[in-house]
């Protein structure tokens, strides 16, 4: 996010960044509106969902172009539309978007994949039942994700952040009679709101230091230098300044959403999901939304550090030396734990969060536009590849199991080829594929890294690791012999065609990031970038090149060894199993993470709950027992007092009355005479009374 | 004993004690009638003494009323006489002991 020298800040809005709110409102509403169809609708949901998307596609594109014709007269554009949401007190809660070199790069990338999963999911999900509902999710799904990344207000980006965390689960839930999905998309909400709360956090606090919520408002907004300069020089505890703790908050929330130790639990899991969803949000989008939401407050992140842009970071702050940490350890973790799954997605989900460790250490130790760029070409080729194996599944009739796959070259040869080269592109081979110059420029920023060698090494590691496991993977899925049941068979092409798509871009892309001509970084940070081969002649650069390319091979090499050609049977033990037993057994059972969580976390849960029973059984609900008794006694002594005392005396009351009642009824005896002498009686006492009273 | 009114009323007032006494005591309802055609006559006495002792003996209010007065009794007096004959023939008698249905 440095603004070069030559480049002029333009900040009034456009047209185009006047209207950017549809790009993620028109697939909302169409989420909507399909919301309501009937179920058997189901070309006209996925017409709608489709048609909603593909006009976000144009949309962005305009706005990319719009970004882009600034860019090559000069400017930085960051055009902002900002506006008062709701106003508390004195406080005012504003939302806004902006459209910059960073998310008009990210809206193509989600809308572009977005749109070629949509078209998958046509003829993957063609005999589900719920496929209204289906697409109903996805597009609500892409709306929420676009308006993550047009966010200018932190707010807002948490409002998009937590409806991509619903629509998630969603999905992954999505056959919830499966008892597994279920549990799935329980673990993936509830682990992604552990990160979420940090996030929160950091958001009010942020705001309470700021005052704002808006990322950019004309040199008021929070992450822009007045701000920085005010959260630089306030103290947090353990010698972090403020803008280093709410850094670390945030980037707790990216952690959970980006399935980084030590959240990374609920990603694998959610491969339960349908495969596009796989390919969608847990591989391409939702996951690498972490990474986005980092490079977004990376001058947060960075505050404090003097970062040369173009070269790497010569100075760190701690919030960025944890986030490269964590994701340099995040990266081995998983690709040792993807070394010894069977499971097809289960595999590619480990890899995922490998390669989300990677983008969090690029974003650690190279800036935006290094973490980015891995982003943007593992979305391609990891939509490739779980697509790719959503095909495989579908050939192999609804086969997970590696191991009872093998040989479908011969059977389905467009998945072969389009997954071969997404396969190639995760390895990073050499020179041709996108992946091995999005890896190859985190590895050199890695290697610059002034504060410690360490991510450099473990991210060597982790690309050994990296090409060994996808080739065991290739080596079961596709060669060797068809070890499954039935005969597997070739994907329609509403499948394979936008599987042949993504495999071109998967290669194709690595040109506008290679370091002769390394377009992108230059167009993310503004400025302007000549082609020359000089590029490569950079100190160290060619032996880098050579090295990663080197442990590519070996890596390759060693899969091939172990595993290539060789007609395994289904039930035979792994050849690392058969090598090295207890190795096998431990990242076979993902290090013990899960039980680890469930003997500490769980267990500490369920204990409590059993406390909570016991005390809501025992104390407040024998306080509330005694309370009602004491309330009962009340009640039967009043009843007592009614019947025995109150109604006693009524009765005797009514007795009295009719006692005298009858009295005077024997007055009136019906004999002319007696009334006439109380006539009479009266009459004498009125006049003795009247005597009387004239006397005095 | 100042003025002769006192007499009067005296011997008014006596007529109606008398009247009274008969009205109330006796059982026979013909009795009863002129008992209480005593009283009404006592009445009339009262009326005719105090306009002869009055402010305006001039002026014949007091016995005009009289006349009123007596004309009135004599159609009570023919009405109890009928109702008198009625209860005879309906209950062959004129006890007023045995007639008590005059009640709620």
């Amino acid at each position: 996010m440095q603004e070069g020298l030559a480049f002029t800040p333009q900040l009034s809005a456009s047209n185009i960044a006047e209207w950017l709110w549809l790009v993620p409102a028109v697939p909302v509403v169409a989420s909507g509106v399909i919301a309501l169809l009937r179920q058997p609708k189901r070309k006209l949901a996925s017409g709608i969902a489709i048609g909603s998307l593909c006009f976000s596609l144009l949309l962005a594109f305009v706005a990319f172009g719009h970004v882009l014709s600034g860019w090559s007269q000069g400017f930085a554009v960051r055009e902002v539309v900002n506006f008062s949401w709701i106003q508390v007190g004195s406080a005012q809660v504003e939302l806004g978007w902006v459209l910059d070199p960073l998310a008009a790069v990210m809206l193509v990338m989600v809308a572009f994949v977005g749109l070629l999963i949509f078209i998958y999911s046509i003829g993957y999900m063609a005999e589900d039942e719920n496929y209204t509902r289906f697409f109903c999710f996805l597009s609500l799904f892409a709306g929420a994700m676009l308006g993550v990344v047009i966010a200018n207000s932190i707010l807002l980006l948490f409002m998009g952040w937590e409806l991509v965390g619903l629509t998630s689960y969603l999905l992954i839930g999505f056959w919830y009679q499966k008892p597994s999905a279920a549990a799935a998309a329980k673990k993936a909400f509830l682990t992604t709101r552990v990160g979420d709360v940090f996030f929160l956090l950091g958001m009010v606090w942020l705001f309470a230091q700021t005052g704002t919520l808006l990322f950019y408002d004309h040199g008021v907004g929070s992450l822009e230098p007045l701000a920085l300069g005010g959260l630089l020089v306030h103290h947090a505890a353990w010698g972090l300044t403020a803008a280093g703790a709410i850094g670390l908050l945030i980037f707790a929330g990216a952690v959970g959403k980006s399935g980084q130790l030590p959240l990374h639990v609920w990603l694998p899991d959610a491969m339960e999901g349908p495969t596009p969803v796989s390919a969608l949000i847990h591989a391409a989008t939702m996951v690498a939304a972490g990474v986005y939401l980092i490079a977004r407050v990376y001058p947060l992140m960075s505050a404090g550090a003097i970062i040369r842009p173009f070269v790497t970071a010569s100075g760190s702050t701690p919030a960025l030396i944890v986030v490269t940490w964590v994701g340099a350890s995040t990266a081995v973790f998983a690709a040792l734990i993807a070394v010894a799954q069977n499971d097809i997605k289960r595999i590619l989900a480990y890899s995922t969060v490998s390669q989300l460790g990677y983008m969090m250490a690029g974003l650690g130790v190279g800036g935006v536009a290094v973490g980015m760029f891995h982003l943007i070409t593992h979305a391609f080729f990891k939509a490739l590849l779980f697509m790719g194996a959503g095909s495989a599944i579908h050939g192999a009739h609804e086969e997970q199991d590696v191991r009872k796959m093998g040989g479908l070259k011969a059977a389905m040869p467009a998945t072969f080829a389009t997954y071969a080269v997404g396969m190639l592109a995760l390895c990073g081979f050499p020179l041709l594929f996108s992946g091995f110059w999005s890896k190859d420029g985190i590895l050199e920023a890695a290697q610059h890294w002034s504060v410690a060698r360490g991510p450099f090494y473990l991210l060597v590691f982790g690309a050994l690791l990296t090409a060994f496991y996808m080739t065991r993977q290739v080596s079961y899925v596709f060669l060797g012999e068809y070890r499954g049941h039935g005969h597997p068979h070739e994907s329609p092409r509403v499948m394979t065609m936008p599987l042949a798509i993504l495999a071109f871009f998967a290669i194709a892309l690595g040109a506008v990031g290679t370091p002769a001509w390394p377009w992108f970084r230059g167009f993310l940070e503004n400025r302007a970038v000549p082609f020359e081969t000089a590029g490569f002649s950079e100190p160290g650069l060619a032996a880098l090149m050579l090295t990663s390319s080197l442990v590519v091979l070996s890596g390759l090499g060693l899969g091939w060894w172990m595993y290539g050609n060789k007609s395994t049977k289904a039930e035979e033990p792994d050849a690392l199993e058969k090598a090295m037993p207890p190795v096998w057994a431990v990242l076979r059972n993902k290090f013990y993470v899960d039980e680890l969580y469930g003997a500490t976390v769980i267990a500490f849960y369920w204990w409590s709950a059993k406390v909570a029973d016991w005390l809501d059984r025992k104390v407040w609900g024998g306080i509330v027992a005694g309370v009602a008794l004491v309330f009962s006694g009340w009640a039967q002594l009043n009843r007592f007092l009614d019947t025995n005392v109150v109604d006693g005396g009524f009765d005797k009351g009514c007795e009295e009355i009719a006692t005298s009642g009858g009295l005077l009824a024997r007055v009136q005896n019906g004999r002319g005479q007696i009334y006439l002498r109380l006539l009479a009686v009266g009459v004498v006492i009125l006049a003795a009374i009247l005597i009387w009273s004239g006397r005095q | 004993m100042a003025s002769p009114l006192t007499g009067y009323l005296l011997v008014a007032a006596l007529i109606f004690a008398i009247g009274l006494a008969g009205a109330l005591t006796r059982r026979n309802a013909i009795l009863v009638l002129i008992g209480i055609e005593l009283m009404l006559n006592a009445a009339n006495l009262n009326l005719v003494a105090f306009w002869r002792y009055g402010p305006h003996p001039e002026a014949l209010t007091g016995m005009i009323f009289a006349i009123f007065s007596i004309a009135v009794a004599a159609a009570e007096a023919a009405v109890g006489l009928g109702l008198v004959i009625s209860i005879y023939r309906h209950a062959k008698t004129t006890d007023l002991e045995q007639m008590n249905r005059m009640k709620g």
